[in-house]
């Protein structure tokens, strides 16, 4: 009896649920006035528009050299503001948590600064900065920083939060000082995922670089603008497909390090 | 005078529950004393109180030369120094190896520079693994922490806080996460730490049994307030009653198997 009052119930929620987002996606598709049939049925179009277009040919793997040479600066510069956000993390990080935080104002400003520069998009950041700073590479640099610094800050809170409580107290109780306690408790113990969490960064900056490079001009981004913009499409396929290969190598490299420190 | 003086001590929490009203007794040197009751009643903040891990509200604690309730930071440090901590969930480093995990009992006493960098003495390490083996974990000193038992991670606890050169250990529920018999090793060396080394041990348990074969001394304490304070021979079973406010025969025995 009760088994099949809950089953009726379920099945009310389910259907409940589920007209809830068909007339949601009715809605929002009829009043932007986007047709998803219509959406689907170019999609053959542009599948045979890629495959025409979009191909390697011997002529454009002469410019292999110079786009090899914007990559590396792209991935160089994510490196770059990936590590200097991570030591500006660690100090916010460190702030922010209930664990190590010293004080509350302290605190408070930490998670302001993560929350402000994680919730607006780096490429909103880009567009941002582009006005003081120009389009140049300091311009991506910073923009990829600001972004760091939010989201890592954020995983840093909540890594200290959840792995060394404990010791925090110990360590404490023993009479060590704070510094003491963050080197000797707090670092050994969250750097694991401290480290995945950069790791993880690298390659998100990696693949904003690209976007970042567009609109400030610079790294593997300005050859995809300046191919895409002369009508060059088999440079912009060659582009397209080394920053592929650059993104998995990456990952693998990061997964591999992942597996041998955790 | 005594090691540790409490007198009427209070401590309200934020919420404001009163969590301890008017505690007030006195340690010696060298006694081995069990406080016990609910959940609730007030235990660990009283134990935290006694090396200030919480502030005290009202009342003041004496402990050795300290007024615990007025210290300057470095006061505060130096006092905690002499004050060994071991807890329920061992609170070690459990990424460190056991033997740098003792060795963070050092820490209150170096500077802030030689504690970061790690520089402990010969003399340290050597007395590090001394508590080793005598606690029977010296064959574990370079495992890291989380490869331990419970008991073993214990014994690396207690370690960590005998290498402070203490002069009294607080125990907030050293067994509660242990089997009968790590449990029983447990105690076994609280016990002659305070036999052979003369050091003062302070214990919250949640076995009466177990408080009433190893302690010198009973503290009972109910919602905040002390209720029973004597040797341990003479608490009685209508004392455990008023602690725990069991009425029938089988809660109490519950509790005191």
């Amino acid at each position: 009896m009760n088994e099949k009052v809950m089953r009726n119930q379920r099945k009310k929620q389910t259907i409940i649920f589920s007209v809830i987002i068909i007339v949601l996606t009715y809605l929002s598709a009829n009043i932007t006035g986007f047709n998803i049939l219509h959406g689907i049925a170019t999609l053959p179009e542009a599948i045979v528009w890629i495959f025409s277009n979009l191909y390697i040919t011997q002529e454009s793997l002469e410019k292999l050299p110079t786009i090899l040479e914007k990559l590396i600066e792209t991935i160089l510069m994510s490196i770059a503001a990936t590590t200097t956000a991570t030591v500006v993390s660690i100090f916010l990080g460190l702030m922010g948590s209930k664990t190590t935080g010293t004080n509350g104002v302290m605190g408070v400003f930490a998670r302001f600064i993560a929350s402000v520069s994680r919730n607006i998009p780096v490429v909103a950041w880009a567009l941002i900065l582009l006005l003081s700073f120009g389009q140049n590479s300091v311009t991506g640099y910073l923009a990829l920083f600001v972004g760091s610094v939010g989201f890592l800050t954020r995983a840093f809170i909540e890594s200290i939060d959840e792995a060394s409580l404990s010791a925090v107290e110990a360590l404490r109780a023993t009479g060590a000082t704070y510094f003491q306690i963050v080197y000797k408790a707090v670092i050994p113990q969250c750097l694991p995922q401290m480290i995945s969490w950069i790791l993880f960064m690298i390659e998100t900056n990696i693949r904003n670089a690209t976007l970042v490079g567009i609109l400030t001009g610079t790294g593997i981004g300005f050859s995809f603008d300046l191919y895409y913009k002369t009508l060059n499409y088999n440079a912009v396929a060659l582009v397209t497909f080394s920053i592929v290969i650059a993104v998995i190598m990456i990952e693998l490299i990061s997964n591999h390090i992942r597996k041998v420190i955790l | 005078m005594s090691l540790l003086t409490v007198e009427e001590l209070g401590k309200t929490y934020n919420s404001g529950t009163k969590v301890l009203k008017n505690v007030s007794f006195k340690v010696e040197a060298g006694e081995f004393v069990s406080i016990i009751g609910p959940s609730g009643a007030g235990k660990s903040t009283l134990l935290r109180c006694i090396n200030r891990m919480v502030e005290i509200d009202e009342g003041k604690v004496h402990f050795d030369h300290f007024d615990v309730g007025n210290l300057n930071k470095k006061d505060l440090r130096l006092l905690r120094t002499n004050i060994g901590m071991i807890f329920q969930h061992y609170n070690l480093v459990p990424r460190l190896s056991v033997i740098e995990n003792v060795l963070h009992g050092r820490l209150g006493y170096k500077t802030t520079l030689q504690g970061v960098l790690g520089k402990f003495t010969e003399l340290e390490k050597e007395r590090a693994f001394f508590l080793l083996k005598k606690l029977g974990i010296e064959e574990h000193a370079y495992k890291r922490c989380d490869q331990l038992s419970g008991g073993q991670q214990q014994r690396v606890g207690i370690a960590r806080s005998l290498i402070q050169e203490p002069k009294i250990i607080l125990c907030d529920e050293p067994i509660a996460s242990l089997d009968p018999n790590a449990s029983k090793v447990i105690m076994d060396h609280l016990k002659s730490i305070t036999l052979e080394l003369n050091i003062t041990c302070i214990v919250n348990l949640h076995q009466v049994e177990i408080a009433r074969s190893y302690s010198d001394r009973i503290i009972g304490l109910k919602k905040g307030e002390v209720v029973f304070d004597g040797p341990s021979h003479r608490l009685t079973t209508d004392n455990i009653d008023i602690i725990y406010g069991t009425e029938n025969r089988e809660t109490r025995e519950l509790i005191t198997v």
